[in-house]
């Protein structure tokens, strides 16, 4: 049996999405810049993908950027606000936890002189909002937050981002990179107070090589790319017309996240009661982390071994972000979680396609493992 | 004009009467090092090689990258071979070494006359062809101590070779020409670097590796073999085996002191390893250990690994400080794939208080928990074969 548990890293496409590209790549190969019949199709194809995800985010298409993906979104979004705004201020507020492609980001607009603050969090992956009231100041001119945390599935409280800005007087532009939270709950970003949002195709069973920049009307940045006038002169470059078509139908096929939600808190809650009877497993994911994300460690059980277990059986975990794969987890160690957890962590991420039957076996696995593997002192 | 590669044996001319055998294993590893590349010719006279490729369109830059790599070259360089017609030369230095005396001020001509039926002697090559040069080149003068550039003109029996700038080479002795030995690879930073220093004294390399799945993974197998398809662009091809491990570790773990489980570990491993080297015949155990770097490699800790070994196990890194072999490592471009984070077979069940002082009568009282004979014949019997090629 093959079980997939590794969903916060990537996901399986859909059949929607793989048909979509197909459909591009035989129908639609033309350049959507084209004025001809030809180039007319392809054009109509990613204006009917650039709905489809504006739909899912209740905004206007013209506010949805076509990029490569989260991590072009992130750096696009950082670098090009702090570009934009650099005459109202230095200070960039951020937190602890940000995935790598926020974080070396600000550490370059550090290195050219902005004042990165990186909010702490607490042992529930979360920061605290009075830090983030006090942090922010009349000189902040970005406020960057993931909403959903890749490693431990906590959810940020980044509607309070706009409200400490204009407590503050500040003119800061509110950045969320929602790579883990689109299409798994319901995300309104004017309704957040956001300006900028990160999103990503892979996540929700689209294809690679594809994401998107939600920009609010009205809001301003500074490209870092340059060349034609595709997506409004913010990503110029010929449109991958097969992989948006593919992040196109992905978001169409998305269910309706409130019931979406709900089935997988029920899948969540169930393994969650299982693994807490296996000897020496702990949760590290907060009670009310978003349920697709679930991070566990199993004391004096090491990940690697774990992995390589459940591996062979078929089973896919992670011992955290794979984008950093085999270093210690930065975001457990943030947490101020007890050494003896950072040893073994796993982190199990489902998708709307898990079912019960791979969860049984998931959990019929762990504890096989853990009583085969020997164990550290 | 067509182009050839002039090998410059060094160590290779001392050795007297073996000369030939030496410089005929030479021109077998290139010729094998070069067979994706296309074929050549290889022409011996005096101490150097001539490697003529039959192919008119054999890749030049990709041939001088791997001959750089093969052990037992001191130095190399492009040269042209022309007829040995004076004017022909001439014009050749001109247009051959274009890019070279345009970037150098000084020069000078150094001529070799073996075909002594050449109408012009030595001295006479040198200050026609130094003459031509400086009327082509006016911004060029002759400096005869330190030359930017040394054009070398050689008249040989079929042609005349002319050359500017040497390649240094990877300098040591043919790979095989000292017999073969097994290299211990664990996936860290020392062992590609010993292996890679046996090879460059003339050793062919076989390789063991030990894996431990669940504890090891998949991957750290593949980090094996991309260390070792780097270190075979040095050493030529190497036979992997790649050994399962987990009972015996396991049962060390079980059974024995923590204090002294490295240490029986590597005495299991040198036993393995000798049964592998004795099958691939071969003459040696290589690791890459160093006095003191960890418990397991003190002294004491050495003295009860190699109590174990009926053959002689060469540590070529016993005295480098580990600065010294990640520089080697960097050079040869080992050292990338040695960082990549996965557990291997040395790092499972590391015990805290390692005893750095161990004494054979204590190893070996220790070991009696363990059937031995049994765990080491089974690993080796079950050991599977990979052959990790460089190109």
């Amino acid at each position: 049996m093959e079980a997939y548990f590794d969903n916060s890293a990537t996901t399986a496409p859909c059949a929607e999405a793989i048909e979509a590209m197909n459909f591009a790549l035989r129908e639609c190969w033309g350049n959507p810049s084209s004025l001809h019949r030809t180039g007319n199709k392809a054009k109509e194809l990613l204006e009917l993908s650039r709905e489809s995800i504006a739909k899912r985010l209740s905004c206007y298409p013209e506010e949805i950027f076509f990029t490569s993906g989260g991590t072009e979104s992130n750096n696009l979004a950082v670098i090009g606000a702090a570009n934009q705004m650099k005459r109202f201020g230095k200070r960039i507020v951020s937190t602890s936890i940000e995935h790598p492609s926020i974080d070396e980001t600000l550490s370059r607009l550090e290195e050219d002189g902005f004042e990165i603050i990186r909010l702490k969090v607490d042992s529930h992956g979360k920061i605290n909002e009075k830090d983030l009231f006090a942090a922010v100041n009349s000189n902040t001119i970005l406020i960057t937050m993931m909403l959903v945390n890749n490693e431990v599935g906590s959810i940020m409280p980044i509607a309070s981002a706009k409200r400490a800005a204009m407590a503050a007087r500040s003119p800061a532009l509110i950045h969320c990179d929602a790579v883990q939270a689109f299409g798994k709950m319901p995300i309104k970003p004017s309704a957040l107070g956001v300006d900028l949002m990160t999103i990503s195709s892979h996540k929700i069973h689209g294809p690679k090589g594809v994401g998107a920049l939600y920009i609010r009307k009205g809001v301003k940045i500074k490209p870092r790319t340059f060349g034609g006038a595709q997506e409004m002169k913010i990503r110029p470059g010929t449109e991958a017309m097969p992989a948006i078509a593919g992040f196109g139908a992905a978001a169409r096929a998305l269910p309706d996240p409130k019931k979406e939600l709900e089935h997988v808190t029920m899948l969540r809650d169930y393994m969650v009661s299982h693994l807490e009877d296996i000897d020496g497993v702990v949760i590290n994911s907060p009670e009310d982390a978003l349920p697709f994300v679930t991070n566990i460690s199993i004391i004096g059980t090491k990940s690697e071994p774990m992995l390589n277990f459940l591996s062979e059986r078929g089973i896919s975990v992670s011992s955290g972000s794979a984008c950093s794969k085999g270093k210690k987890s930065h975001v457990l160690a943030k947490m101020d979680l007890d050494a003896k957890r950072l040893e073994g962590p796993l982190r199990i991420s489902f998708s709307r396609f898990t079912t019960l039957d791979e969860i049984d076996y998931l959990i019929t696995a762990i504890a096989e493992g853990r009583k085969k593997i020997r164990q550290t002192k | 004009m067509k182009e050839v590669i002039l090998i410059k044996n060094g160590e290779l001319a001392l050795k007297g009467l073996n000369r030939r055998t030496f410089e005929d294993m030479l021109v077998k590893n290139m010729r094998h090092r070069l067979s994706g590349i296309g074929k050549f010719t290889f022409t011996q006279s005096q101490s150097t090689i001539a490697a003529q490729p039959v192919d008119e369109d054999a890749d030049f830059e990709e041939t001088v990258e791997r001959l750089k790599k093969v052990f037992g070259i001191a130095a190399f360089s492009r040269a042209a071979a022309v007829e040995k017609d004076m004017e022909t030369i001439l014009k050749c230095a001109e247009d051959y070494l274009a890019d070279d005396l345009l970037s150098a001020r000084t020069f000078k001509v150094e001529a070799k006359r073996s075909d002594k039926k050449f109408p012009l002697k030595s001295p006479e090559i040198c200050a026609e062809v130094g003459g031509y040069l400086l009327r082509k080149y006016p911004h060029l003068s002759v400096d005869v101590h330190e030359p930017e550039l040394t054009v070398n003109i050689e008249i040989r029996d079929q042609f005349a070779y002319i050359h500017g700038k040497q390649i240094k080479g990877a300098g040591g002795m043919p790979t095989g020409s000292a017999g073969k030995a097994a290299l211990l690879i664990s996936g860290g930073i020392d062992s590609p670097v010993a292996g890679y220093m046996m090879a460059k004294r003339g050793l062919e390399l076989t390789a063991v590796h030990f894996a431990s799945p669940p504890y090891t993974s998949e991957r750290a197998e593949q980090k094996v073999h991309s260390l070792l398809k780097q270190v075979a662009k040095y050493s030529g091809r190497i036979g992997l085996w790649v050994v399962p491990f987990t009972e015996t570790q396991e049962l060390i773990k079980d059974n024995c002191p923590e204090d002294i489980f490295t240490v029986i570990m590597r005495r299991m491993m040198m036993r393995v390893a000798q049964i592998i080297a004795e099958r691939e015949k071969a003459g040696a155990l290589i690791t890459g250990e160093s006095v003191g770097q960890v418990a397991s490699q003190t002294m004491p800790a050495i003295a009860c690994t190699d109590n174990v070994c009926k053959i002689p196990v060469f540590r070529p890194l016993i005295g480098m400080d580990k600065d010294e072999v990640v520089i080697i490592s960097r050079r040869i471009e080992t050292f990338d794939i040695s960082i990549l984070p996965y557990e291997d077979c040395c790092t499972v069940f590391t015990p805290k208080h390692p005893r750095t002082r161990p004494t054979i009568d204590y190893v070996e009282e220790c070991e009696k928990a363990l059937d031995v004979d049994r765990l080491v014949k089974e690993a080796a019997e079950n050991a599977r074969f990979v052959s990790i090629s460089a190109y």
